[in-house]
């Protein structure tokens, strides 16, 4: 699981910081998004996708893997 | 299909008798025929109730329904064919993009997850006060006035840079706003008081700022308008919301004495049981789009200029997204009600909101483990229903000393 945010939609709820705090933070300057964990740990993928679907402005987005 | 799809006749105007916590019945039994449903405003003007989990998500997602003040038509009385002016600067809540970014952007980074959960502590010490005074005094209290309103209140204004003193005025007529019972005329007044109190403390936090929201917010291009609008909301919504939902959920935590014992059992159940209580409260119940062009929605189209009202309880209530959905239920393990909204305008100050309601429901219970209703529960007095945040307007309790 790859996570790529898109932070001109962001809009600073903190959804996804609150649901899986150890892959998302915000930045302290705008509030914005951070991926701590672009690849995130096999125990938190379940609180990832729960993130990216609580994300009011749907700037989380998930791929597989690219595997050489 | 869309000859037998079930239309509202009239915006219930107050709860069935005995449930102070649920929905009114009309907008259940709407949900019950299906998520979208018809109604017509007053004038005439044809329009659409959503009471679907889904489409009230979907419709908060989607920029081609509007948040625009100028647009906006009352669900319940007719003000006619008269022009309503836009949003005054700074009150986003009421503005599409790209004008409702200009005002979120700088303030999402004085609401982050992490700020506010610096304010844990402040908050612990600040409830542990009022509970201090609420057994000094001894039984029974107002649980409102004596726990629910200062607790937010305090909190937005030491955040806002509102001095302590002038709390008292600024809350009494923020609740005029909300508790839909003001007149017209009182209302203007309470709002034009406020506007002139909040003018002057623009220009003292420019004169002389001090370390707070409002006076960082001066070292930005927003000008005094918009500042003036901006503390406004924050204001309104940081004093009132959390308030009635401190009130609220400790009525509805009495009510449902096995769920009140599991949360005073289990610290470890606060974070659950704020979710719960967010969901199954919803004290902000009703907010409106309108459609900027045609939108398919639910198997309906959706006219350009079409007025939508959602109702976030109701959805927060759908059968299809939670499991016995009128059971309150503090283990409950769903997430993703709407308590807060969802999309662009999702609440600015949810965290905020969480970290005190995560502080102050657990110490109270804690503290008064006799706590129960000092009269029945038929006599607490609600809020109606058209009030913009639901709640009770007192909440008298009491306690063995």
């Amino acid at each position: 699981m790859r996570i790529t945010v898109d932070a001109e939609r962001c809009v600073g709820s903190g959804m996804c910081v609150l649901t899986v705090g150890e892959v998302f933070d915000q930045c302290q300057d705008d509030g914005k998004v951070i991926v701590l964990r672009p690849e995130p740990p096999a125990e938190t993928q379940d609180a990832v996708r729960e993130a990216v679907d609580l994300c009011p402005a749907a700037a989380i987005a998930l791929s597989a893997d690219r595997r050489p | 299909m869309g000859e037998s799809l079930y239309a509202v006749t009239t915006m219930p105007t107050a709860r069935q008798p005995g449930c102070p916590f649920d929905p009114p019945a009309e907008l259940t039994d709407a949900r019950r025929h299906g998520p979208i449903s018809r109604y017509t405003f007053p004038g005439g003007r044809p329009g659409w109730l959503i009471t679907g989990y889904d489409l009230v998500r979907s419709v908060l997602a989607e920029p081609r329904f509007s948040s625009r003040k100028e647009l906006m038509r009352h669900p319940t009385i007719d003000y006619g064919d008269i022009e309503i002016p836009p949003a005054p600067p700074g009150e986003f809540l009421l503005m599409d993009e790209p004008q409702h970014s200009r005002y979120r952007k700088p303030l999402i980074s004085k609401f982050t997850v992490r700020r506010m959960r610096l304010l844990t502590e402040r908050v612990e010490r600040i409830t542990a006060d009022h509970l201090d005074a609420m057994e000094e005094a001894g039984p029974p209290a107002d649980l409102v006035t004596a726990f629910a309103k200062p607790i937010p209140a305090i909190m937005i204004c030491e955040l806002l840079g509102v001095p302590y003193q002038d709390r008292g005025s600024f809350q009494e007529q923020v609740d005029s706003f909300m508790n839909g019972e003001t007149s017209d005329e009182d209302l203007i007044a309470a709002y034009t008081a406020t506007q002139d109190y909040l003018a002057g403390l623009v220009a003292a936090k420019r004169a002389n700022p001090t370390d707070d929201v409002l006076s960082d917010l001066t070292d930005s291009d927003l000008t005094d308008e918009e500042l003036k609008g901006i503390a406004l909301i924050l204001l309104a919504a940081g004093l009132d919301t959390t308030a009635n939902m401190l009130a609220l959920g400790t009525f509805a935590l009495l009510r449902n004495p096995e769920q009140l014992a599991a949360l005073r059992a289990d610290p470890a159940l606060a974070d659950g049981a704020v979710e719960e209580l967010l969901r199954y409260l919803s004290v902000a119940k009703t907010f409106m789009r309108t459609a900027l062009e045609d939108v398919e929605l639910g198997g309906q189209t959706i006219k350009a200029g079409s007025p939508v009202i959602l109702s976030y309880h109701t959805a927060n209530r759908d059968p299809e997204r939670f499991a016995d959905p009128h059971v309150l239920d503090l283990r409950r393990r769903d997430g993703g009600h709407l308590a807060f909204g969802h999309g662009i305008h999702q609440c600015l100050g949810q965290q905020l909101a969480r970290v005190e309601m995560r502080v102050a429901f657990p110490a109270l219970v804690d503290r008064f483990p006799t706590l129960r209703l000092a009269v029945p529960p038929e006599g607490v007095a609600l809020r109606p229903e058209t009030a913009d945040i639901y709640g009770v307007k007192s909440l008298p309790v009491t306690w063995d000393a």
